[in-house]
């Protein structure tokens, strides 16, 4: 392939929306109410669009027979570049939010700054996908604050839900050899500099919820270089059913 | 089940396009005014029918009593001198 | 308090405004019997589409390709809006939507029993479309003149949405039927187990049905479910020759005098077994709604917890 760098690229992006697309999918029919099942719904089907953007752009950049499909559902366990945050499980719903919520406000910032790649069409799918994502995160972040300031229920499971998770946000900054290539030319995203506003926009709202900052320093990676925690199979298993069970055939 | 902890009853309207009205095209259940409205664009506004969303809690709304209807409504059914048809023109003004 | 011979004028005119095709609205005087067997109705409608969700559900995370998955979230997405629409609907007759969640979950209100019968393959999203959703378009398109109003509002939203899904199915097994040999056998298996439960849901033969004149009177039913049973096979069995697709009924075969389809004995055993309680998956569907709800509950509860807390803050503020 002629610019592996950029078909990594473009995967390490979608992956991101493949497998917590697939997580929120899961929900459909078991919301807590109907009108919270319509909405995660809602998000679900925003971010498949998105990885149908990204993934028909790979395959062009690909060059050869290979489907979006292909892309999406027939790659290896360590072939996936997804952060280790979005593969986390529905624990219940406070973990479902405080995951969406860990990610949109990066992806939120992530988009801002793709919008300014050089690269047209990555551009153009990031223009169209910040107005998403923007609504995502206003959705998350409201019910950071319902269940952080509802009950001392809720407050609890937000709070167990938000420190289970924060050692899954500081790979969200952290950088591979194919994005340092991309910053380079032009094309990626400095995901670096994204970190302190990050953490900043995430203390703001848990504390207007009431919720402590965690303090823990240890961290987890390794999603995006394939290196996922036990949950990513089973959910690749789901994923993967069909086209595995019934190769070559069309859907 | 304590009627204190369910979720209020809210009246959606939508404006389909600006330069219209907002008509009312259902109701939901929601916990407070911004996850109303939150609610109504994803249940009301899937398919791009809006451009404008109204919540209001249904127990605001105040609604005229259908066995007045007689006193409320029927005394206008008499005021023909409302329309223009009541006035007689000759047949040579075409448009007034 | 009315006396009888009062209730009895109302009741009349009542009728007779039904019979103008005149509107019902919520707040209009209505006879106790159109209240209830409204909520009746048009309850067991809504929980149809929620425990609706449930089987075609099953088979998101496992949807063969990024399109079929996208249509099929669209789709049961479509169906928690029109479960929605509808529990609004039938809010407006003074029920609350949790007395009706109630309902469900205690056995005491009923939902179509084809939802009772578990998706194996993914051919089961090609006939569920196909034929569930085709069936139940026989029965809705005719509620959108029902003749109270926010039931027939409900009817159009919901047949005007609904559009798609058939077709959504349709092509499922279309695809199916015209790919390899082991595809078309998951299309034939699902249509052999879809096609007589299809047929069921369509409601008892009219010699048993207990509501059918009452509920023509007020527009509840525009047709017999014989008629619409006729209707339904008329339509599909051409659609089933097109793609290549055997009705699993060997009895089945046109009648030129009639000008419609003859076709075999339905298993009513079956029908009243999975009514009752006793299909396949009875148990789980409402494990899963009831699962739902209750570990939902401390979600909602947060949720007006922290309303309360905010409306206090701003009432607080603007002293």
């Amino acid at each position: 392939m002629k610019n592996e760098n950029l078909y990594n690229y473009i995967l390490g992006i979608a992956d991101n929306s493949l497998i917590l697309g697939q997580r929120l999918g899961e929900l459909t029919g078991h919301g807590p109410s109907l009108e919270t099942d319509i909405a995660c719904t809602n998000i679900s089907l925003d971010l498949f669009g998105q990885v149908r953007s990204y993934f028909q752009y790979a395959t062009k950049i690909a060059g050869d027979d290979r489907t979006e499909d292909d892309i999406a559902m027939l790659r290896k366990e360590r072939e996936y570049k997804n952060v280790l945050l979005v593969e986390q499980p529905n624990t219940n719903f406070a973990y479902t939010m405080a995951r969406q919520f860990l990610f949109d406000v990066y992806h939120l910032a992530f988009l801002a700054e793709l919008q300014k790649s050089t690269d047209l069409t990555l551009s153009a799918i990031a223009n169209k996908c910040i107005k998403e994502v923007s609504y995502h995160e206003r959705f998350s972040s409201d019910w950071i604050k319902r269940l952080g300031d509802g009950t001392e229920e809720s407050k609890a499971k937000m709070q167990e839900a938000i420190d289970g998770l924060w050692t899954y946000t500081d790979e969200l900054f952290h950088q591979t050899e194919a994005d340092k290539a991309m910053v380079a030319e032009g094309i990626g995203v400095d995901v670096t500099k994204l970190k302190d506003a990050y953490y900043a926009r995430v203390s703001e709202i848990l504390e207007e919820s009431t919720l402590e900052t965690p303090e823990s320093k240890w961290f987890q990676k390794g999603g995006k270089e394939g290196i996922h925690t036990e949950h990513l199979g089973y959910l690749l298993a789901e994923l993967q059913y069909m086209q595995r069970a019934y190769p070559n055939m069309e859907w | 089940m304590s009627d204190k902890k369910n979720w209020p009853l809210w009246e959606v309207f939508v404006r389909s396009k600006n330069g219209l009205e907002h008509r009312h095209c259902g109701s939901l259940h929601a916990a407070d005014e911004d996850m109303a409205l939150e609610n109504a664009r994803d249940v009301y506004t899937r398919r791009s029918e809006g451009v404008s969303i109204w919540v209001v809690k249904s127990k605001n709304i105040t609604a005229s009593n259908p066995e007045n209807n007689g006193e409320m409504f029927e005394p206008a059914h008499d005021k023909v001198y409302r329309h223009p048809t009541f006035y007689d023109l000759p047949d040579e003004v075409k448009h007034m | 308090m009315m006396s009888e011979e009062q209730i009895k004028n109302l009741e009349a005119q009542f009728e007779a405004r039904i019979a103008r095709d005149e509107k019902i609205e919520p707040k209009d005087w209505m006879p106790e019997k159109y209240r209830k067997t409204h909520i009746r109705q048009m309850s067991q409608h809504a929980h149809s589409e929620i425990v609706g969700m449930l089987p075609e559900g099953n088979w998101i995370t496992r949807a063969p390709s990024l399109r079929r998955k996208v249509a099929l979230l669209a789709k049961v997405q479509d169906e928690a809006g029109h479960g929605l629409y509808l529990y609004s609907a039938t809010e407006t007759l003074g029920i609350s939507r949790e007395e009706m969640y109630e309902q469900l979950h205690t056995g005491k209100a009923k939902y179509s029993s084809i939802f009772n019968y578990p998706t194996i393959t993914w051919a089961d999203m090609g006939a569920i479309g196909w034929l569930v959703d085709g069936a139940a378009i026989i029965n809705q398109v005719p509620l959108c003149n029902t003749s109270y109003g926010p039931y027939a509002r409900a009817m159009i939203r919901v047949c005007k949405e609904e559009s798609f899904h058939q077709r959504q199915g349709f092509e499922i097994m279309m695809k199916l039927a015209n790919g390899t040999p082991e595809q078309k056998d998951m299309a034939q298996d699902a249509l052999n187990r879809w096609w007589w439960p299809s047929l069921m849901m369509l409601g008892p033969t009219d010699a048993e049905s207990i509501h059918t004149e009452q509920s023509m009177k007020w527009k509840l039913k525009r047709k017999s479910n014989d008629d619409l049973r006729q209707q339904f096979i008329d339509q599909t069995v051409p659609q089933a020759e097109l793609i290549g697709l055997t009705i699993p009924d060997p009895d089945l075969k046109w009648n030129d005098e009639k000008g419609c389809y003859d076709f075999g004995e339905i298993d009513w055993d079956e029908f009243w077994q999975v009514v009752k309680g006793h299909g396949p998956m009875n148990k789980e569907r409402m494990k899963a709604r009831v699962g739902a709800w209750e570990e939902g509950e401390w979600v909602r509860d947060a949720a007006m917890a922290y309303a309360e807390k905010k409306q206090a803050r701003k009432q607080k503020q603007a002293i």
